[in-house]
């Protein structure tokens, strides 16, 4: 399965989560991508993020709505739950309040809005999940191969600093040191650095001893192509973004955008020759992919479709207080996105 | 297939160069072992096969080298990857991806073979090397052996043509080394290989070579030849050839069945005064006594615990012991890195450790210092319970030197070090550098721990843990990476700790250093304690844990050359 599919099934998913605060449409999303989550997750350690993840969505709900609680809502509300005590503030901070009543009306419109964000964290969460970030590096053209190596092993550098970091925090208790607090940190720190340097210089002789950066004789033609291509390309992209973004330049902007993407891309693959690289079992791009992909992108077209054509539905009002509905035909877009448990392959057990 | 041409190196700022005068050449499919004491430049050869020195590592280097026709003064390490694969000494820091298939496709994806050649050549190589259960393993969650076969592996996918490993079964317990070896043995006979290896446990390896360059000094030219020649006059040696040249055979034997064939004779002449009375009492009779103090008495007679029967008939607390342990369990993450251990450790006693990479001795070491907490049963050093005691007293009782002893060594000289360690043991001001220069004279004081050498840094590190004076102490691996000079300084040393009344812990896969300095051998295996008795009954019951002259002059059970060499004169 490539990575790719998931990612861009998360990230669909993630943009349909953002055109709707309907809390049992948000649910319904979580729960799909939850499921999908469960069944496809390869078993690795890696894998695991997901928990932390759904940790951090849930604190920031929790965030929000202490928010709205402490700092009060610009929602008029009737419903007044509790009144705090609120905080008399001088002049120059007009505007903002502290404590004061608490609507119910807030609070809700607290939730469904906190509702939005956690559902997008989780969303990127599923991605991490479903697939490491590192395996997207892989699909990188070979032009930019180094660069995506670079980034891998700085991804594995971080759990060694850590192992580091506990290691030697248990060493200093061997020396009679107490082995908590901040000072017994910082301590650490530069035998620590110390090691990772040593590390990273020993990884670079092995990678260097193991053929990493050989590069192929390019004809001198292909190597001047290239370099105006990727140059081309990338003031192409400048100027056609900066076109899109001013409203007065009108018509160029798209065409010199597209026009500058197909240059950059085809000086990306030009300079892919310099590599002699091959790859190893890549992931390839089948009709799976395409199912998943479609999936994805399913519920955020027709959540984006019915925001346009059913605001009402897709953002249950606050005032006055009502109970959201599901919309029948959004709820069943949704539950598209549960296509993939049943496309997808089912993982290995580890060994 | 190797051809040094009058090469010396010299690296940039030291005075003396660190290599002169090597000059030989290594044909197609032989298997080369380079042996001598630490620093003599034995990682530098090796490197210069790859090309690693000078174009990595920076130096000059004079002469020539060439790996199957390629000169390497001209050749970047990564133009000579498709001849040569090098495995250093630390297989982690060589990997770059994170699970085992892509760490055996990845010399190969940068030489940019064909996709099919790929596929094909990492299944064989799972195969060769016995890692397919292991394939989408993460690198980071295999043991000491497997992480070594998957460098092995790693290099061997591109098919070089040379093999260069620096000390590939220094880390690994007995029979994770066999493993590797009888890969490497598989590579030279079946697929030709030529491979350069250099190693400081030649009891294990020098039976494979087929000949053997030696590095008898720093400064001095290496001398090649045939392995019984050389060992004849090598500075180290194997325990087997050791026994050899006291007997005085010619040629000397390498293996322990050659040996065997020619020790008739000398099992004959060994009848007599047999050090039958076991461990300490053998090492009273026989066994070199470094200060003259008697041995400690024998705390008991062998126990073995088959099974999972529990501890018995343990002497009540608080009776003078150094450390007891009972029906320890420590549970990690689902899984049980100790099941009911039970011991107790004696004032003066000397006990070795021993059991496969991932059986639960370093756990064992580190719940003793209190650096994880049992999850049952019950721990006491000289009275205290360890994870609750604080560090600063928790010192002055238990001392355990890591397996890495770095990681006890901060300051940026080994006077500062000192300084510190006497502060933290409150010890007079001092204290730690004398026992210092007693245990290694000559340690500068000015000098950065990571300038020291392997042994020395071993030394200063049990300095450190001695400032404190703790009764009890504990050494996780310490002959990892020492050669042979090295560990018999610390043999004579830990005798006569000792000897002073420390209780000695070692956990080791050195089954030549417990038979030289163990009273008492435990044996543990999947986190159980299978053995527990006097060194001479535990390791002569065990094939992969008996020492070399045990195996060779069995039924009596001989353990050290030292013991034959006093029981002959």
């Amino acid at each position: 399965m490539h990575p790719g599919a998931w990612w861009l099934w998360s990230l669909a998913l993630g943009t349909a989560a953002t055109r709707t605060g309907n809390p049992l449409l948000l649910a319904l999303l979580i729960a799909a991508s939850a499921y999908v989550v469960s069944t496809c997750r390869p078993r690795t350690p890696d894998a695991r993020s997901y928990t932390a993840f759904l940790r951090l969505a849930l604190a920031v709900l929790l965030i929000r709505l202490v928010f709205a609680v402490a700092l009060g809502s610009p929602v008029p509300g009737t419903h007044t739950l509790v009144t705090l005590p609120e905080v008399p503030l001088p002049h120059w901070a007009q505007g903002i309040r502290l404590g004061g009543a608490v609507t119910a009306e807030s609070l809700l419109f607290a939730l469904y809005d906190g509702l939005r964000l956690a559902a997008l964290l989780i969303c990127v969460g599923a991605a991490n999940s479903l697939a490491h970030p590192a395996r997207l590096l892989k699909s990188l053209p070979g032009a930019l191969y180094e660069a995506g190596v670079a980034v891998v092993v700085a991804l594995t550098f971080a759990p060694h600093l850590i192992a580091d970091v506990r290691r030697l925090r248990a060493a200093r208790r061997l020396r009679g040191r107490p082995d908590s607090g901040v000072r017994g940190l910082l301590q650490v720190g530069l035998p620590v650095l110390e090691g990772a340097l040593e590390r990273s210089v020993a990884l670079a002789a092995a990678m260097d001893a193991r053929g990493y950066g050989r590069t192929a004789e390019v004809p001198a033609p292909v190597r001047r192509t290239t370099t105006a291509l990727t140059l081309g390309g990338l003031l192409g992209v400048c100027a056609g973004t900066y076109g899109l973004l001013t409203a007065e330049a009108g018509t160029y902007g798209l065409p010199l955008l597209l026009a500058g993407v197909t240059a950059s891309l085809a000086g990306l693959r030009l300079g892919g020759r310099r590599s002699p690289r091959t790859r190893y079992r890549p992931d390839r791009w089948d009709a799976r992919a395409w199912l998943v992909t479609a999936s994805g992108a399913v519920p955020a077209a027709l959540l984006t479709l019915a925001a346009a054509t059913d605001p009402a539905a897709l953002a249950p009002a606050v005032v006055p207080l009502t109970a959201p509905t599901l919309p029948l035909w959004p709820a069943a877009a949704v539950l598209v996105a549960v296509l993939p448990a049943f496309v997808a392959p089912t993982p290995k057990e580890p060994s | 297939m190797i051809r040094f041409e009058d090469v010396s190196v010299t690296y940039d700022g030291a005075a003396e160069p660190a290599l002169v005068g090597v000059d030989f050449e290594v044909p197609e499919g032989e298997l080369v072992l380079l042996v001598g004491p630490s620093g003599t430049g034995k990682s530098t050869l090796l490197n210069t096969v790859s090309g690693l020195v000078p174009h990595f590592t920076g130096g000059t280097l004079r002469g020539r080298v060439t790996v199957a026709g390629r000169d390497t003064r001209t050749h970047k390490p990564r133009e000579l990857a498709d001849v040569v694969g090098t495995v250093g000494q630390d297989p982690l820091s060589h990997f770059v991806t994170d699970t085992v298939e892509d760490e055996l496709a990845y010399g190969m994806e940068s030489l940019g073979l064909a996709p099919a050649v790929m596929r094909r050549r990492v299944e064989e190589t799972l195969d060769l090397l016995g890692l397919s259960d292991l394939r989408d393993r993460s690198l980071a969650t295999l043991s000491g052996g497997q992480r070594q076969r998957v460098a092995i592996g790693s290099v061997l996918t591109p098919h070089p043509q040379v093999l260069v490993l620096d000390e590939p079964t220094s880390a690994l317990d007995p029979a994770a080394a066999e493993e590797v070896l009888a890969v490497l043995q598989r590579l030279v006979h079946d697929l030709g290989t030529t491979v350069l290896m250099a190693e400081h446990r030649l009891e294990r390896v020098i039976q494979y070579a087929d000949r053997v360059a030696v590095l008898p000094a720093p400064g001095e030219a290496p001398l090649l030849g045939a392995p019984a020649e050389m060992m004849a006059v090598s500075p180290v040696c194997p325990p087997v050839v050791e026994l050899g040249r006291l007997a005085g055979w010619s040629p000397l034997p390498l293996t322990v069945r050659d040996a065997r064939r020619r020790a008739a004779g000398l099992r004959e002449r060994l009848t007599g005064p047999a050090p039958r009375a076991a461990g300490p009492a053998a090492e009273a009779a026989h066994g070199p006594k470094t200060n003259g103090t008697p041995p400690p008495a024998r705390p008991r007679g062998p126990r073995w615990f088959p099974g999972r029967r529990k501890v018995t008939a343990e002497p009540a607390p608080g009776s003078g012991h150094a450390a007891e342990v009972r029906a320890l369990t420590v549970r990690r993450a689902h899984t049980e890195a100790l099941h009911e251990v039970g011991l107790t450790l004696t004032a003066g006693e000397t006990v070795a450790l021993m059991g496969r990479n991932g059986a639960g001795k370093s756990t064992l070491l580190n719940t003793l210092v209190g650096l994880v907490e049992p999850t049952a049963g019950t721990v006491r050093v000289g009275g205290l319970v360890p994870h609750r005691t604080p560090p600063r007293d928790l010192v002055r009782h238990v001392g355990l030197v890591p397996q890495e002893p770095r990681d006890l060594l901060y300051a940026d000289t080994v006077a500062a070090e000192c300084a510190a360690a006497d502060r933290d043991a409150q010890a007079a001001p001092g204290s730690c550098r004398a026992l210092l220069s007693r245990l290694l004279p000559g340690v500068p004081d000015d000098t950065h721990p990571r300038d020291l050498s392997e042994g020395q840094r071993l030394t200063l590190a049990l300095a450190v843990v001695l400032a404190a004076r703790p009764p009890l102490l504990l050494l996780d691996e310490p002959t990892r990476g020492l050669d042979y000079a090295a560990k018999g300084r610390l043999v004579t040393l830990l005798r006569g700790l000792a000897a002073d009344g420390h209780a000695i812990v070692l956990a080791t896969h050195d089954v030549e250093l417990a038979a030289e300095l163990a009273d008492r051998v435990i044996l543990l295996a999947e986190g159980e304690v299978i053995a527990d008795g006097p060194t001479a009954e535990v390791v002569v019951s065990s094939p992969s844990f008996a020492p070399q002259v045990t195996k060779i002059l069995a039924p009596h059970p001989w353990l050290t050359v030292t013991q034959v060499r006093e029981a002959l004169a």
